[in-house]
């Protein structure tokens, strides 16, 4: 996105522009009046009431036993030291895991290499890069809810698109969705199928960040295109890497709507998420502090991931 | 490109090609499938081998869903939903982005930081007790639980402040000269100028209105109150395998984020991706 101040602001008075370095101190006593706050005001009150507000009042709550509509109890960290303890728990959050390493090891990989690949592409016409750019990016606004849909009948075991196309080239016909060995395999091909180009889209932006005379001098030094890539290449995209690899993660452990609508968590937890663990436990056992503490420990890995991703970044752009 | 070696280069083309193509064939197929089921009878829709393209366009699905099913309704609840969250949300992240902007006052950067703190905070933190809120106030199943309480979104703060950093403070100081007030500067300035981030907040804040799940899930319990999201799976079930009319309101329930999506595509993606370049 480029600001189009040059072009829209071009009446922006270049008369003035000589004492534009003291205007900012001279209309500096007008700033601090009431102006900003009143510029704050909607957004924050707002933020605080349905943000900041149920956000520590669910910390308070994640410290009591509140089932359904009894009277809380105050239980300290209790609800946490069940977390630990709770093996439906432990298994959302490895499935959960397993989930995210293979958005990092698998999707994460792959989409670079569809990026490298879109590089090199010859694209005949502007209209055709278009479609093209269009095509990759439209899993990423397509909800999911749509995205489990599709995926539901083109999984299913008796009539699917896959099946179909298995028997049609003589592989054996599977239960996608129903099997405890596959269930997590298929939500993890939906996650790459739905990320795969917009990641795409991130590397090629942060490789076309890449200045080319660096790959050129690299080629004159002798390096050949393993050598540039590894050295070069990879090295200056260590941002891009970061920003997919942690959004990635952080997306993970949201992911709510595929799991629950093309398996319910299913066969027998084996794709149980810990977004659909919060959701039966607040809103069909109503055991509100502890689903409290399990949304928690959600917030600690992404504040954990974000405040990662911060120093990180710092250190790769220094 | 580098000039290495000229057939290397031809096959890295070639087979940059093969993976372009394959990648994008993958990720159109299930569109076309959804397309093809909606026109397909029952009996076509559940007979193997599949095809892809079929015989004759059966109207059914579409007069099932909207005779039978209150997808209109929906359909109507989302669009309404979606442009009032909208709305709210542009306006008042772009106000709050020109304070952070354009402003010095006081608790600035600790504002600023808590914003920061809060930029990928999930939603299931704080459900229950919103949910709560909600029944306090008797808002479940109205139309203000989906639209007030999701709209102060942080990232709208920040992609409105990153873009007005770039505006000249010359330009309102002369407004301020020539005897504008802040307000005024506010609409007839800062509006008309930040078009192209407007633009990508407008995208950003109605698909997630549309697309949003969870929420919905939690709030809403009438049917006349779904939205889309909400409404299209409770057509299969164990008493309903009504898959042909799913795909029928899968595919119309895409196509307001495919029109508006592709009448924005070039700020939007250039909108996205730079977080990827900029963090």
């Amino acid at each position: 996105m480029q600001p189009r101040v040059d072009e829209a602001g071009q009446g922006g008075d270049r008369k003035t522009a000589p004492d534009g370095a003291t205007g900012k101190r001279r209309w500096g006593g007008r700033r601090s009046t009431a102006a900003p706050y009143l510029f704050l005001l909607p957004f924050f009150a707002i933020y605080s009431a349905f943000l900041l507000y149920p956000t520590f009042s669910a910390l308070w709550l994640s410290f009591q036993e509140a089932v359904a509509l009894d009277t809380p109890a105050f239980i300290g960290l209790d609800n946490y030291v069940r977390l630990v303890q709770d093996e439906r728990y432990l298994h959302a959050l490895r499935n959960t895991t397993v989930y995210a390493l293979a958005s990092v090891f698998i999707l994460s990989p792959l989409a670079l290499a569809v990026a490298l690949a879109v590089r090199s592409f010859l694209v005949p016409s502007a209209n055709l890069k278009s479609f093209y750019r269009i095509s990759l990016f439209l899993p990423f606004i397509t909800s999911f809810v749509v995205i489990a849909l599709m995926f539901g009948l083109i999984f299913n075991k008796d009539f699917g698109l896959l099946n179909s196309f298995f028997r049609s080239i003589g592989l054996p016909e599977l239960n996608w969705l129903r099997s405890e060995r596959l269930a997590m395999l298929s939500i993890v091909l939906v996650g790459i199928w739905t990320y795969l180009g917009v990641n795409s889209l991130y590397f090629l932006a942060g490789l076309q960040n890449i200045p080319h005379e660096l790959n050129e001098a690299a080629a004159i030094d002798g390096a050949n295109r393993r050598k540039t890539f590894l050295y070069v290449t990879l090295p200056l995209l260590r941002p891009t890497i970061l920003f997919v690899v942690v959004q990635a993660t952080i997306f993970s452990y949201q992911l709510f709507e595929i799991p629950f609508l093309l398996t319910n968590g299913g066969p027998s937890d084996a794709t149980l998420f810990l977004s659909q663990y919060l959701y039966e436990v607040g809103f069909s056992q109503f055991d509100r502090g502890y689903a409290a503490a399990i949304g928690y420990s959600m917030a600690l890995i992404s504040i954990v991931l974000t405040i990662a991703q911060l120093l990180l970044y710092r250190r790769y752009t220094r | 490109m580098i000039s290495g070696n000229r057939a290397a280069t031809r096959m890295w083309q070639v087979l940059g090609n093969a993976v372009l193509l394959l990648v994008i064939f993958l990720t159109v197929m299930p569109y076309v499938y959804m397309v093809s089921a909606s026109f397909k009878p029952g009996e076509e829709l559940f007979s193997i081998p599949v095809q892809i393209f079929p015989d004759s366009l059966y109207w059914g699905n579409y007069d099932l869903l909207f005779g039978r099913t209150s997808f209109v309704r929906w359909f109507f609840n989302s669009v309404f939903i979606g442009v009032s969250r909208m709305v709210l949300a542009v306006v008042i992240s772009l106000m709050a982005g020109y304070a952070f902007a354009k402003f010095d006052f006081r608790f600035k950067n600790p504002l600023f930081i808590l914003l920061l703190a809060t930029l990928t905070l999930p939603i299931y933190v704080l459900i229950v007790p919103l949910y709560s809120m909600m029944v306090t106030f008797g808002w479940t199943d109205s139309y203000i639980a989906l639209i007030l309480p999701l709209a102060a979104q942080a990232i709208g703060v920040f992609l409105s402040r990153q873009y007005l950093l770039s505006i000249p403070d010359e330009i309102l100081d002369s407004a301020r000269v020539d005897g504008a007030g802040e307000w005024g500067i506010f609409w007839r300035i800062i509006v008309p100028l930040s078009q192209p981030v407007i633009a990508v907040m407008a995208i950003l804040f109605f698909t997630a209105s549309w697309n949003d799940y969870i929420w919905p899930l939690v709030v809403l319990t009438e049917d006349r109150m779904f939205t889309v999201s909400l409404g299209l799976p409770t057509l299969v079930g164990p008493y309903s395998q009504e898959y042909g009319a799913v795909m029928a309101g899968s595919f119309l329930s895409t196509v307001p984020i495919m029109i508006i999506f592709l009448i924005m595509q070039r700020r939007f993606i250039e909108g996205i991706t730079q977080g990827a370049v900029k963090g």
